[in-house]
């Protein structure tokens, strides 16, 4: 059978732009990177109410993103949620031990995210350590309530 | 009335029957090691249902990307959210639009012709004299056509999702003057690759299957006139878009509607 050399060639670009497109669909649709899974670290904190955080949900410092949330899950010895929060390498050792973190929200309708303010404390924190200091979601329901009560009790 | 549940049995028989032969015509042409003349015939027919349908998906790609964009922009813009857009026009592309409309369109342009080449050398007994001299019309004839069909449809989709994407980044950035920064980053922030990109390609490989295996079976066992091979193509053309449809919302429950 007679083979065509153009036909060939268009197959073999077909194909290729299909894996060209798909890496595409990586990389800008989805933003995959490459990273090497070393150049972060783990700290814990617990929250008596974390609202609607999720897990990949942004750890911000000053507004700039610094890391995300790992996992989310109830600590059953203080019933409140322990949240593992994955933070770039080079804050390793550079945040002092009476961080804070809080569960703040984007906008009035927006999502939910962590809030990291530094302290003064000479000691600094490690990999695996916990934050003590935090500040659980502002809730609308319980602000209302407070709210509702204080106008009763006036 | 006894001659009608007779009918009505005997339709059922009919149904089961052609089922059967479908599936047994399946398994026996898609299954095999390819030879180097196999592998050739494979790559003439990619030819022509991969690079020559590569035109139709992708401009109609870009019409959907642009007004995908066009709609949700003047939807966001009320709520104050139309940096959301890029978010919007890439979910909905990669999980729905890409994988159903490229099939549809598949279907339609290299479907109906796989049902009517393979139709009209039936009808010319060509199929049963390839059978007299030796050789197995269905790997011959049929089983390239499987194959290139399952491998194309995929590679459509994925061009059809970059193009869309792009589509909805020159209506909204470039016209309509949403920030090109969080056209992206809503994007990026919200597309999962294996959640969004991954069950999008599942959705297409399934519907690939689905729609070749009609269109070439379709094809196979015709009544071999001219009337049936025109009756034929309309079935393939019906056939693989209702069955196309109702299999994405089956996916689409099983995917995306939580039950796990």
């Amino acid at each position: 059978m007679k083979r065509s050399k153009t036909m060939e060639l268009g197959v073999g670009l077909f194909m290729l732009a299909g894996i060209l497109g798909l890496l595409f669909l990586g990389l800008r649709v989805s933003g995959l990177t490459f990273t090497v899974p070393d150049d972060t670290f783990r700290l814990e904190a617990n929250f008596a109410n974390i609202g609607s955080l999720k897990p990949r949900s942004r750890v911000t410092m000053s507004g700039v993103t610094v890391g995300r949330v790992t996992a989310i899950d109830l600590d059953t010895e203080w019933y409140d949620a322990r949240v593992t929060l994955e933070l770039d390498a080079e804050l390793e050792g550079r945040l002092p031990r009476d961080t804070t973190a809080s569960v703040l929200t984007s906008g009035l309708l927006g999502e939910q995210y962590i809030g990291l303010s530094v302290g003064g404390d000479p000691e600094m924190l490690d990999d695996g350590d916990t934050i003590r200091d935090t500040q659980s979601a502002v809730v609308l329901e319980e602000l209302i309530q407070q709210f509702v009560s204080s106008m009763v009790n006036d | 009335m006894i001659g009608r549940i007779v009918r009505l049995g005997r339709s059922g028989c009919d149904v089961l029957e052609a089922l059967g032969r479908a599936g047994l015509f399946l398994a026996q042409s898609s299954v095999g090691m390819p030879s180097r003349e196999g592998c050739y015939l494979w790559l003439r027919q990619m030819h022509f249902v991969g690079v020559l349908s590569l035109a139709i998906v992708l401009v109609s790609g870009l019409f959907i990307g642009m007004v995908l964009a066009l709609q949700g922009y003047t939807i966001l813009v009320d709520f104050g959210a139309e940096q959301a857009l890029g978010q919007m026009v890439a979910l909905s592309l990669l999980r729905e639009l890409s994988p159903v409309v490229a099939a549809l369109l598949f279907a339609g342009r290299a479907g109906s012709a796989l049902t009517a080449e393979i139709g009209l050398m039936k009808a010319t007994e060509q199929l049963t004299s390839m059978e007299m001299i030796g050789v197995d019309p269905l790997r011959r004839v049929v089983a390239p056509r499987l194959w290139a069909g399952f491998v194309a449809l995929p590679v459509l989709t994925v061009g059809f999702s970059v193009v869309g994407v792009y589509g909805g980044y020159l209506v909204g950035v470039e016209w309509l003057g949403v920030f090109e920064g969080s056209y992206w980053s809503s994007m990026q922030s919200s597309v999962d690759f294996l959640a969004d990109v991954g069950n999008g390609m599942v959705k297409s490989l399934v519907f690939a299957l689905v729609v070749t295996w009609i269109a070439v079976f379709q094809g196979y066992d015709l009544v071999p006139t001219s009337e049936g091979i025109s009756r034929a193509t309309t079935r393939t053309v019906v056939y693989s878009s209702l069955a196309v449809l109702g299999l994405d919302f089956v996916l689409t429950a099983v995917m995306f509607g939580g039950f796990s």
